[in-house]
């Protein structure tokens, strides 16, 4: 694979190669997952979470562009849940934004339907929303068909205004539905922090079937066994929580990463550190450590928060404060602060005066 | 991927049928692991004297047994035996310190420093925080905004007691924010901390523990009418919110398969959902609510299509939670227990009706299982068992409030006050 736009034409599902089962760590120098393929071959390489739908999916969308032009090989995009256990304040505050503006799972896929970036989208959402999903008495899986349909990202109800849920029972929960539309839309691979190893069976299952890559995290008080288990799970990469507790950008690398890369120095699956990275220096020094790559999230989400801290977040109300035509004061500061923390990783992996990585 | 022998044991361990798991972030599995092994060791084993202990303390520190009382104006009202398991008696008015004192002495035993819990309506809080003080552990609370300004009185008996409450701003300040915040902690100090859940709720073991903490009241109750009527009851009935005092009393009457287990659930004052404004005007988890995870468990919840929690109510705080424990939705997908619901006005009727007959004042949450009599005594049998789950002084407020606003056939007439 080379680094031309990964995402299938047409959206169509990508063919999946890979049988159900995976190496445990791999010999192989060649990959069919682009997740795995974009952090090996961008090395040392940036990885950006933002919040979709914050505070609305057509601003996510420039943002989207921002991160992919500032040199981030992977983009994670928050599907917002009402109830993010594994957040600190500023990711919470994100998805608070979002689920205001009405953000919803049919308006996400949309959003990832339309974007087309370099780097590989993944979907960082709670288990409940993928459960759920196409799940309600509505046939709402007919409703995807593309064609004149109602908008739903308002968080409007059907048209009748029936509520769809708590009056009949429904069938049972099945991740299914929402892995299918997630390779339809193009998107990558999943990130789900409330599901561990012991409970991810069946998406797994779903997501090997669809080509997908289920991203497991890796804490501080993983070890022994359970790292045993979870190693020999990763597909795409391995993501390091560099302490304990939620996300939120910190003014230190913890020492608990070193110890995390130690521990995990002996795996060949890429490793990622994320959780309280927010700058370029903190970029350096894990890369330094042995990590492949960097997770930014909370930083990036100040800077969304920031400008849109003047406005009340309603969609309308942004688009007067700086146009929908992408060039928000917003997305320049993505921009630039993707390009400090690619550099940042670019100069613990040695290469200080390399040139600036070139998108388009 | 094919699991191996061990793990699918492991499996029916953690689940009740489609029900329970461990759905949280990696950080906390170890911990969740090591308080499995606790469970395993103290509780089930009564490794050290544990459970000896324990029930030492509940003795003398809680009051316990608490006594089956037969209602007598109820059963001649209903024209059945009406009995009370009087759990208002235990200390600090109600059933929640079964389960509070049972976790801190766990937490003890296991060699943690610190006792963290969330609390709603605060009678989890207050009860964690007398069973802190009592075994000397330092302890934070954590309380939603909206709960620590209706409950007042609570919050200060927690402070009394040494503990520390934690204002929780997110969402509308109620349960659930106060638990999302207390799992945050805990991901944050897991490694010296004990997280005291309040209900039958959350990841395996916890609605296990929990459930068998509070076990206390079924088995006494078991006991207890055999020796006063002569054989078990028809029915139990029990009030429903999270679900540990539904499960304290139902645990042990399970296996009696002539034993009607009826669980009694916030009705509120409807039982649709408002998907536009992530509403559900009730907490009947069980009834009407759907299947999906929340808070480390697959279980009932209120949601809307699209998975989002959506907010409960009840006029009873204790009873205002949008999930129900796993066990319990087990139980009723099964058929072995039966959920019904009454509305804000029946309990508040029950409130009344119980002070006035028979000298009790309930809890409002209790007060539902009581409407529920009022309501289906018909389909009851001959002898029923009715949980008194906690004591009503807390909600007098409450009660004056909103009877003011109702023409309730049971609330006394109070114009002694000036209007």
């Amino acid at each position: 694979m080379s680094g031309e736009d990964r995402r299938p034409p047409g959206g169509e599902p990508r063919n999946d190669e890979r049988g159900a089962t995976r190496p445990a760590s791999g010999d192989e120098v060649t990959t069919d997952s682009d997740v795995e393929a974009a952090i090996r071959e961008n090395h040392p390489a940036l990885i950006s979470y933002i919040t979709a739908g914050d505070p609305s999916l057509e601003e996510t969308k420039a943002y989207v562009e921002a991160l992919d032009r500032g040199g981030a090989d992977l983009i994670e995009l928050g599907l917002p849940f009402s109830e993010p256990i594994a957040e600190g304040p500023t990711i919470q505050a994100a998805i608070n934004r979002a689920l205001d503006a009405g953000t919803t799972p049919r308006g996400f896929f949309e959003l990832v339907d339309e974007l087309e970036t370099e780097a590989p989208l993944l979907v960082m959402t709670y288990y409940n929303m993928i459960l759920q999903y196409g799940n309600t008495e509505a046939p709402r899986a007919s409703e995807e068909a593309s064609g004149a349909r109602r908008e739903r990202s308002e968080g409007l109800d059907d048209a009748n205004g029936e509520a769809v849920s708590g009056q009949r029972p429904r069938a049972k929960p099945d991740v299914r539905p929402f892995v299918e539309r997630a390779a339809e839309t193009g998107l990558s691979g999943i990130i789900v922090p409330d599901l561990p190893a012991e409970e991810a069976d069946p998406l797994r299952e779903a997501c090997d079937d669809h080509g997908l890559d289920l991203v497991f995290i890796v804490a501080p008080t993983t070890e022994g066994d359970r790292l045993e288990t979870i190693m020999s799970q990763v597909s795409g990469f391995a993501y390091v929580q560099a302490r304990l507790g939620t996300t939120g950008a910190r003014a230190d690398v913890s020492s608990a990463t070193h110890r995390s890369l130690a521990r995990l120095s002996e795996y060949d699956v890429p490793k990622a550190v994320g959780f309280g990275v927010s700058e370029g220096d903190h970029a350096a020094e894990i890369i330094e450590a042995g990590a492949d790559g960097v997770i930014v999230g909370s930083a990036l989400v100040d800077i969304i928060a920031e400008h849109s801290a003047a406005g009340s977040g309603t969609e309308s109300q942004n688009i007067a404060q700086h146009g929908a035509d992408g060039n928000t004061p917003a997305a320049a500061d993505l921009e630039a602060k993707a390009r400090e923390l690619k550099r940042g990783a670019r100069r613990g992996a040695g290469a200080e005066d390399a040139p600036e990585p070139e998108h388009q | 991927m094919s699991t191996s022998e061990s793990d699918r044991e492991r499996d029916s361990e953690r689940n009740f049928g489609d029900y329970g798991g461990q759905y949280v972030p990696e950080a906390l599995m170890p911990a969740l692991q090591e308080l499995e092994d606790a469970y395993e060791r103290y509780v089930l084993t009564n490794e050290d004297g544990f459970m000896d202990e324990f029930r030492d303390r509940m003795r003398d520190f809680g009051g316990r047994p608490t006594p089956l009382q037969r209602a007598d104006r109820l059963s001649e009202r209903y024209d059945r035996e009406v009995y009370l398991k009087r759990e208002d008696l235990v200390h600090g008015g109600a059933h929640k310190l079964n389960n509070a004192l049972g976790q801190v002495l766990l937490a003890k035993y296991m060699g943690k420093e610190r006792i963290i819990a969330e609390t709603g309506a605060g009678q989890h809080g207050t009860a964690t925080a007398m069973a802190a003080a009592h075994l000397d552990v330092p302890c934070e609370i954590y309380m939603g905004r909206t709960d620590i300004n209706r409950q007042r009185p609570n919050v200060y008996r927690m402070r009394m007691n040494g503990a520390e409450v934690n204002p929780v701003t997110a969402g509308s300040g109620t349960l659930k924010e106060a638990i999302n915040e207390t799992l945050r902690d805990w991901a944050t100090t897991v490694e010296t901390t004990h997280y005291v859940i309040g209900s039958v709720v959350g990841p395996h073991p916890f609605p296990k523990l929990v459930r068998d903490f509070q076990s206390v009241i079924g088995r006494e109750a078991r006991e207890q009418i055999r020796e006063k009527a002569g054989r078990l009851p028809d029915s139990v009935v029990a009030c429903a919110g999270g679900g540990s005092n539904t499960m304290g009393a139902f645990h042990e009457f399970v296996p009696d398969e002539g034993v009607d287990l009826v669980a009694v659930e916030a009705g509120g004052s409807s039982l649709e959902i408002d998907e536009e404004n992530a509403l559900a005007p009730n907490s009947a988890t069980l009834s009407t609510g759907t299947d999906g995870v929340l808070h480390g468990a697959m279980t009932k919840l209120l949601q809307s299509g699209d998975g989002q929690i959506v907010e409960s109510h009840s006029v009873s705080a204790g009873l205002d939670y949008a999930g129900v424990g796993p066990e319990l939705a087990h139980l009723v997908e099964t058929g072995r227990v039966k959920p019904v619901s009454v509305d804000d006005d029946a309990a508040l009727n029950g409130f009344h009706r119980l002070s006035n007959l028979e000298g009790i004042i309930p809890a409002l949450e209790s007060s539902h299982a009581l409407g529920y009599l009022e309501e289906a005594h018909d389909e009851l049998g001959e002898i029923v068992v009715v949980t008194v789950s906690g004591r009503g002084d807390k909600d007098l407020e409450t009660v004056l409030e909103e009877t003011e606003k109702r023409d309730l056939e049971a609330a006394p007439n109070v114009e002694v006050f000036d209007s």
